[in-house]
């Protein structure tokens, strides 16, 4: 369940009832293997061939079911049940970018819900519904690890901070016209939802070192440690543990209240 | 006296490329695994146990005892499992902790893996991070490519590999042993205890769960000894911790600080609440701890001292919430996320926390009826200590210390909406446009 009605079986589309074409197919075949070889048994490569097959398909369509049953030995109820298990996998062609809005309660009261509810209206879609053209997935998501810069929205899984309800339709709209959109940490833009799903399998895309280590709320407490001189003490290695290395200082405000773009 | 905060795993997070291996090393970064990797695996375990750290993942269970708990080794595989799965609401502690600085997790599981016996550890990231993956991923990477993981770490024949597995967006994963099936390619759904992982974990074999703050605090305890470490902290609750400030403060974020810190001091460090408001409520822990008021703003921030206010300290998840916010509408919010993450394994949480959300809705709606109260605490007492798993234990947490402190709240739930009462537009943190919009924005307050 977490988060998906008990109705079990993955909406198949006809579409997704052509087999893969063999150059595809082939290239699942060492995709999978690699992703195998990674753990003692092989069921455990379920979650992240269920990435893969999204990666290729833009959802889990049945012809993914078919694949991931075929490589690890299960059949295809058991693919099916897990698949339904988790919101990440998707049981209808998903856009090219899943917006994701954070409504859980800090999110949502510091601003998120009056977020999510403009970028519905602006897109003319509600949760879990794909504009037309098949750019934008919308979606309420739950809390994602960056209270601290609520209200958050999630583009692809990358993030997206302290957002109004202007920035938030100002990404939505950038991405539609195929702009390259930076997210406020995370990669140099956000990847398609194809990319960002290959990635999820455990295939690096080379992005890695792009963005910053940590944006402003996360530096807040250094900061201030760094102004009053405050360390940690001194332990057994003498390297003074806390004396800060003398090296960067921040450039960025201290109000955390810094836009996405 | 320690200073009021000591950054320790945040210490170098403003460096112009903090997550890479060179970054690393120049902050003596592996000099911890050197070291560890001179000692008999006992040694590490005894020096964990000495510092008495506790777990940093919610429940506070000293990290040391578990590894001692594990069956003993009889020839087989077994496995540590880093929890990264961080989901908990208000919980922001481990993601920046793995975007910035990455390797003091990947050091730490080498030393905690060689400690236990492990040869090949995992890493369980939620899949909503993308970026954090790619940190991750580079950062194994590069340690292997370093000899710091591998066949034959630091040239001493050691053998540690780390595969990071991405999991699917599913709350309850983080809960370990339903973490544990999920990680073997499963629903992620809690498993019957005993047998503890310690026993029969990770393909049935013995295998320790620890959050990814815990393993990153390994190598400090290593370099500087268990009593640097003892010498923050409390005496129960020793070290140090990543507290994070979000909601109606001037300026959230993170406090890397000596555990037994209070909520007036870090309320202070962020600026004080936003625009002088008043605090009405707070999370010492996540959604799933109780809440706090203004009266236990002193409390110290330690496990024991939390536990004795009515709380728990969790993952010092601090949300904080001023005088515009209806507690009503913030705990009807958390218990839709209960009912949305309830796995549906156990009848007491399935069923209850499906009921908790019509009744909170309605008491948000300002539909409440007479007994309405009476009912809430009702299916939390039968959901309590009945459940399966501690999931079901949370979602009453909120309800139970909101009707404890604001009662009269509740009551207001019969007659009037709480948009009414707390108009919403009050609460955001940007500036609206006009008053107008807000008034027909009735789908703000139903999710
Ligand atoms: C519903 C639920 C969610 C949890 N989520 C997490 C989590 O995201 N991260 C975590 O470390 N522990 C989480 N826990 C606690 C784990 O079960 C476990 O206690 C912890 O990972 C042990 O690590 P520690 O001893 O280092 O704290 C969760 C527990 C429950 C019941
Ligand atoms: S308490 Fe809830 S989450 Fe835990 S096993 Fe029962 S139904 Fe699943
Ligand atoms: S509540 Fe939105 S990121 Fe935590």
């Amino acid at each position: 369940m977490a988060g998906h009605d008990a109705s079990g079986h993955l909406h198949v589309s006809a579409e997704s009832k052509a087999p893969y074409d063999e150059e595809t197919l082939a290239r699942l075949h060492v995709d999978a293997a690699e992703v195998i070889s990674r753990y003692p048994q092989k069921r455990s490569a379920l979650l992240p061939l269920l990435h893969l097959v999204q990666s290729v398909d833009g959802y889990v369509a049945g012809r993914g079911v078919s694949f991931c049953a075929e490589v690890l030995g299960l059949t295809e109820a058991e693919v099916s049940g897990v698949a339904t298990f988790y919101t990440q996998y998707k049981r209808h062609p998903n856009g090219d970018y899943t917006v994701g809005v954070c409504t859980n309660t800090l999110c949502a009261i510091m601003g998120g819900d009056l977020i999510f509810d403009r970028v519905s209206e602006h897109l003319g879609i509600g949760h879990d519904e794909t504009t037309e053209d098949g750019k934008i997935t919308l979606e309420r998501v739950e809390c994602n690890a960056a209270c601290d810069y609520a209200p958050v929205v999630m583009a692809n899984w990358e993030f997206f901070d302290n957002q109004t309800p202007e920035s938030t339709i100002g990404l939505v709209d950038e991405l539609r016209a195929g702009a390259d959109v930076r997210p406020t940490r995370g990669a140099d833009k956000v990847c398609t939802f194809k990319e960002v799903s290959r990635v999820l399998a455990g295939f690096p895309d080379g992005r890695a070192d792009e963005g910053v280590g940590a944006g402003p709320a996360s530096l807040l407490g250094l900061r201030i440690a760094k102004d009053h001189g405050w360390v940690a003490p001194e332990g057994a290695s003498g390297s003074s543990n806390g004396s800060s290395a003398a090296s960067s200082s921040l450039t960025s405000t201290s109000d955390g209240k810094d836009g996405s773009k | 006296m320690t200073d009021t905060l000591t950054p320790i795993l945040t210490k170098f997070w403003d460096d112009p490329q903090s997550w890479t291996l060179a970054t690393y090393e120049r902050h003596d970064g592996y000099k911890a695994l050197t070291r560890a990797l001179t000692m008999e695996p006992q040694a590490i375990i005894d020096a964990v146990k000495d510092s008495s750290i506790r777990g940093r993942g919610g429940a506070g269970f000293p990290t040391g005892m578990k590894w001692s708990f594990m069956s003993p080794p009889d020839g087989g595989p077994r496995y540590l499992v880093v929890n990264a799965d961080e989901s908990e609401p208000g919980t922001c502690k481990d993601i920046p902790l793995m975007m910035a600085n990455p390797h003091s997790l990947i050091e730490g599981v080498a030393i905690s893996s060689y400690a236990i016996g492990c040869e090949h550890a995992f890493i369980y990231l939620r899949g909503e991070v993308v970026h954090v993956y790619r940190r991750l991923l580079r950062a194994v990477e590069e340690a292997r490519a370093a000899g710091y993981l591998g066949d034959n770490v630091g040239g001493k024949g050691v053998k540690v590999d780390i595969t990071v597995h991405a999991g699917a967006g599913a709350y309850i994963c983080g809960e370990e042993t339903a973490l544990l099936d999920s990680l073997e390619g499963r629903r992620g759904q809690p498993r019957l205890k005993p047998p503890f992982p310690g026993a029969a974990g990770l393909y049935a074999r013995p295998t320790s769960v620890n959050n990814v703050e815990s393993i990153a605090s390994v190598p400090g305890i290593i370099l500087e000894g268990s009593d640097w470490f003892k010498g923050m902290g409390t005496e129960k609750s020793t070290g140090f911790g990543i507290f994070s400030l979000s909601g109606h403060v001037t300026n959230p974020g993170q406090f890397e600080a000596p555990l037994g810190i209070t909520m007036r001091e870090l309320i202070e460090l962020a600026g004080g609440m936003r625009g002088g408001r008043k605090l009405k409520f707070w999370t010492p822990g996540g959604s799933s701890t109780p809440i706090f008021t203004e009266e236990h703003l002193d409390v110290p921030l330690d496990f024991d001292s939390v536990a004795a206010a009515g709380s728990m300290l969790g993952t010092r998840a601090l949300q904080v919430f001023d005088e515009t916010v209806s507690v009503v509408r913030a705990v009807a919010r958390w218990t839709d996320f209960y009912a949305h993450e309830s796995c549906g394994k156990c009848t007491p949480c399935r069923e209850g926390t499906w009921w908790l959300r019509q009744i909170m809705n309605r008491i948000e709606a300002g539909e409440g009826t007479q007994d309405d109260i009476d009912k809430l605490v009702d299916i939390c007492d039968n959901i309590l200590g009945r459940s399966f798993c501690a999931l079901g234990d949370a979602a009453t947490s909120p309800i139970t210390s909101a009707v404890k402190y604001f009662r009269e709240e509740f009551e207001a739930g019969m007659t009037t909406p709480a948009h009414e009462l707390f108009p919403p537009e009050k609460s955001v943190l940007f500036e609206l446009p006009a008053p107008t919009t807000s008034k027909e924005s009735s789908g703000m307050v139903s999710a």
